[in-house]
């Protein structure tokens, strides 16, 4: 069993959340290690102003 | 990279470009009836995107009523709600006239006005006086006063002492401020005693009578938000050249009547986008609650789109007390107003970022695509006319507004 391993099966898994910051919160609160990345879609996830942006930025 | 994608960062690449360029200089203090193009009798100019009677809000309503009582146009409140009901007034925005105004922004003929001219590209911008009542939509007769005495001393005495020294330059005085722990919008206090220093002596030289020379150092002297006036001139005098370069995604103007937030986009021309005038989240004078408050309202948001005020927030962390927020939350909201502009100020500095530029350039494709809008530096009006200011604080300009824009863009240069 690789060094690695070992270290994720002792001390359990550091957690990371991309996007909805409650997601993060949750794990906080039950003693689980995050990092949070703040991320949206862009454009909101709307497809019609994705399309544009695609061709524009 | 495609060829539409080359074009418009040609453009916004021009576009900041004649923004950084730009030298305002206070060169006179005039009635607004002698200088705003356009501006004739029986009119007054409002801020934001245009609005009907029906409606205006209440603060603006209030500020016109108190414009056309100022001008002696109606005897009564009822009177002057008739007229500009009826249409004998005529009002339109201020930003269709090469002008400004804070919060309702009014700006009537015999108001004198600050007029800046940038020296580089020969145009002039011009914005009125900033006080915290009439403009608020107070029509009190003692609201009213403070108008008179602007208009009868403190401007003519003022402009006395800049004709004799040949204008003032103001981007020294904006970069000076910028390091002093000012924004230029609800924070231009530094900015206000650089002014006042700079204009007592001239108005001494210039022989301005005894009484109203000392009335008007008083004035300039007390009042912290005197620079606003002249930061939003300059700001829009700054700005306008980069007005109306085709493919140009820059924002050139953000603006609030209270009832509708507007924006409009270098590369289209003359066209609103708009959206409802967001709520803003702030703090209140003894007395008020958000309860008693109307949406955001002003074009003083013209020193956001210059690059300054919310975009320069995490340098004047003094303000936060009058506005709401922490330190830390002031510097995330400078590095994420970087997301969303072409560049960096190559005349106004940051010393908190190691002195590099102000956020400059709001490309409003990096705000569809980010999500994240610009943040502005606000004042708050009562919901109701007949009040004066009530509190001040944060607000972000509605995506809504970036969103039209953006779909306008595609379809004006053929990109379905």
């Amino acid at each position: 069993m690789s060094d690695k391993l070992k270290d994720l099966l002792q001390n359990g898994p550091i957690a990371i959340n991309i996007g909805i910051f409650d997601f993060a919160e949750t794990l906080k609160i039950q003693g689980v290690e995050v990092i949070h990345l703040n991320w949206s879609p862009p454009a909101g996830g709307d497809p019609e102003l994705i399309e544009l942006l695609d061709q524009l930025l | 990279m495609n060829d539409i994608k080359q074009k418009i960062d040609m453009a916004n690449a021009e576009a900041v470009k004649r923004i950084n360029e730009a030298d305002p200089v206070l060169v006179d203090i005039a009635p607004a009836g002698e200088v705003i193009p356009g501006l004739k009798d029986r009119m007054v100019l409002h801020s934001g995107p245009p609005v009907t009677w029906p409606n205006m809000c209440g603060a603006q309503r209030g500020a016109m009523i108190g414009a056309v009582l100022f001008e002696n146009w109606a005897g009564s409140v009822d009177e002057a709600s008739r007229l500009l009901e009826n249409g004998i007034i005529r009002f339109e925005p201020n930003h269709h006239h090469q002008a400004v105004g804070p919060m309702a922004g009014t700006i009537s003929p015999s108001m004198p006005v600050w007029v800046v001219e940038n020296r580089t590209f020969g145009n002039r911008a011009f914005c009125r006086q900033v006080e915290g009542r009439q403009q608020f939509g107070d029509y009190s007769d003692s609201a009213l006063e403070g108008l008179r005495q602007w208009r009868d001393i403190w401007a003519l005495s003022l402009r006395k002492g800049l004709l004799g020294m040949g204008g003032l330059e103001l981007r020294p005085i904006i970069a000076k401020a910028l390091t002093m722990g000012d924004e230029l919008h609800n924070r231009p206090v530094a900015a206000s005693s650089l002014f006042a220093n700079g204009l007592v002596g001239p108005m001494l030289e210039a022989g301005v009578e005894k009484g109203h020379l000392l009335s008007t150092i008083n004035y300039i002297t007390k009042h912290e938000l005197l620079f606003l006036g002249l930061s939003m001139a300059a700001g829009k005098a700054s700005v306008d050249p980069a007005a109306g370069i085709e493919y140009s995604a820059v924002v050139i103007a953000m603006a609030r009547n209270g009832t509708e937030f507007g924006i409009r986009v270098s590369g289209l021309g003359e066209e609103w986008f708009t959206a409802s005038s967001p709520r803003i989240n702030g703090l209140y004078f003894p007395g008020y609650t958000e309860k008693d408050a109307g949406a955001d309202m002003g074009d003083s948001a013209i020193t956001e789109t210059a690059g300054w005020g919310g975009l320069v927030l995490a340098g004047a962390t003094g303000i936060l007390s009058l506005v709401g927020g922490t330190p830390e939350e002031a510097l995330a909201y400078s590095k994420e107003m970087r997301q969303i502009t072409v560049t960096m100020s190559s005349s106004y500095r940051m010393p908190v970022f190691g002195f590099q530029g102000a956020p400059l350039g709001i490309d409003m494709r990096k705000v569809v695509q980010t999500g994240i809008t610009p943040i502005i530096d606000t004042a708050i009006a009562h919901r109701n006319p007949g009040y004066s200011i009530i509190g001040a604080g944060l607000v972000r300009a509605p995506m809504e507004c970036f969103k039209k824009a953006l779909l306008r863009f595609g379809q004006k240069y053929g990109v379905k």
